[in-house]
């Protein structure tokens, strides 16, 4: 038997290039202390904590011990961490709501990406024997499987600046989006390429940024709050690391994590998609069955603001608090993470009428 | 490091002090480009992949057929770098490339080292160009050229 578990609060900090004063705990204690007051929580009332980081962005080993403490972990809690994307934080805190014996969990994460080199430090997720000693960028990975998408006929140049146009002018009406703008598709498109054939306004910002989410279980789930965003269907599936062995212009995983999730049982009102580069957008869409949906990231997605471990959480914070303000009734959320899409998430929200 | 007599300090050097044996497979793949070899295996469904996985990643199954292949190969994708990174492979504007030596299904990601993005093309072919000092590394293959 599933137990019905929630979305019932999201908070962010406000996404930056470089947040070069605050540390991390100076960052995620506002928001922390933000989502426990949307959800009317104090930490004593919190049932599991789990946070989403890596050691990578901060160059120290167990960093995630030093934002703990801004949660105020005494007298002891139940916690738990992973070194990914907040949204398999929140994935791991769903599980321990499964349990049963605790009914809340405050899901956090946070990334300061600006500090160090990024493209050099994502690289280091990469094969270590054949891969990573060549030191690819995931802008250069991305072209690639943007020109494979192309040559197969499915996208052209300016099906990707089409989306990075829209996903700026969607981040127009963002207040934390980094990145808003309303340039033509058609201007985009005449600017050169970055690494050919990307051009930088395909690319995602580098970003600093944290969020937070709090999840609650069945008839607490109502107490709290007048309308819970009930998690319908998570699933995680992952494809093989090696780029040559995957077929780069479908996404098999989010196929199966979206026909596991539920994603084509009822129509959907919104989307919120963890595609960091245009292309992967359109990949993504094909792959969930909503190829020609007209509201994908509506808060301007990845494209907008892009902070490593954060921006896959914020997706399903987006797509929680439409249906929690009443403005969504089922939506999509969907992170991912490695190379060119290798492991996706997949989360339905529903509201109930 | 402080000054002060008063403050204790020490230096933080942040490294993996670890070393890693590549075993049967990926060293045999390591060991074959110190010779100028490259070695690729047989997946669950017959396919050659390189570098040689030592299990399938579709299966589990365990793999053992190790396969020479190439020394020639095709471009599956490519991407031009305009303005190579500090630690890429090549200082001067570079294609990566997934390459697929002749005698293999699946490409890998490599560098071609072509001049202009002009000179590159989905499915041309290129050879390998070796290191002169060569020590078991995927280093060895420096890189690759137009094979015109």
């Amino acid at each position: 038997m599933v137990i019905d578990v929630a979305v019932i609060a999201f908070a962010q900090m406000p996404n930056v290039r470089a947040e070069t004063v605050r540390n991390e705990v100076e960052m995620l204690m506002p928001v922390i202390a933000d989502v426990r007051a949307k959800a009317g929580l104090t930490q004593a009332d919190i049932g599991f904590t789990c946070s989403g980081s890596t050691d990578y962005l901060s160059g120290q080993a167990f960093s995630f011990v030093s934002t703990l403490d801004g949660v105020a972990p005494w007298p002891p809690i139940q916690e738990s961490h992973v070194e990914m994307d907040g949204a398999w934080a929140l994935y791991e805190a769903w599980v321990k709501l499964q349990l049963g014996d605790v009914e809340t969990a405050l899901v956090y994460c946070y990334g300061k990406s600006a500090p160090g080199p990024l493209h050099e430090v994502l690289s280091r997720q990469l094969d270590p024997y054949h891969v990573a000693p060549l030191w690819p960028d995931a802008i250069s990975l991305a072209a690639l499987q943007a020109r494979m998408l192309i040559e197969a006929g499915k996208a052209t140049e300016a099906d990707f600046a089409e989306v990075a146009s829209r996903s700026r002018r969607n981040a127009l009406t963002n207040p934390n989006a980094q990145l808003a703008w309303d340039t033509a598709a058609a201007d985009l498109l005449a600017e050169p390429c970055l690494v050919d054939p990307l051009r930088r306004s395909d690319c995602p910002p580098i970003t600093d940024g944290a969020c937070a989410v709090i999840l609650a279980s069945g008839d607490r789930a109502r107490a709290l709050r007048q309308r819970p965003a009930w998690i319908r269907g998570i699933d995680h599936r992952i494809e093989p690391m090696a780029l040559g062995l995957r077929d780069l212009t479908v996404s098999l995983s989010t196929r199966t994590a979206a026909e596991r999730a539920g994603v084509g049982n009822a129509p959907v009102d919104v989307a919120e998609l963890h595609a960091p580069f245009a292309p992967q957008e359109l990949i993504l869409r094909e792959s969930l069955g909503l190829a020609d949906h007209a509201n994908v990231n509506p808060s301007g997605g990845p494209l907008a603001a892009n902070p490593v471990m954060v921006a896959g959480l914020t997706r399903i914070g987006e797509v929680a608090q439409r249906i929690m303000d009443g403005t969504a009734t089922r939506g999509v959320a969907h992170a991912t993470s490695g190379p060119c899409l290798q492991q996706n998430l997949v989360a339905v929200l529903e509201g109930e009428d | 490091m402080s000054d002060d007599p008063g403050v204790l300090s020490a230096p933080l050097i942040i490294e993996y002090p670890f070393s890693r044996t590549t075993g049967p497979v990926i060293g045999a793949f390591l060991t074959g480009l110190r010779e100028k070899v490259l070695l690729g295996i047989k997946g669950s469904d017959g396919r050659v992949i390189v570098p040689p996985t030592e299990y399938d990643s579709f299966t589990g199954e365990d793999l053992t057929e190790l396969v020479e292949v190439g020394p020639g190969g095709e471009v599956l994708t490519w991407a031009w770098v305009r303005g190579p990174m500090a630690k890429h492979p090549l200082s001067h504007p570079f294609a990566w490339a997934l390459v697929k030596p002749d005698g293999a299904d699946v490409g890998f990601l490599q560098v071609v080292d072509a001049g202009s993005p002009e000179a590159m093309a989905t499915g041309m072919r290129v050879r390998p160009r070796w290191g002169d000092e060569r020590e078991g590394s995927i280093h060895d293959l420096a890189c690759w050229e137009p094979d015109v």
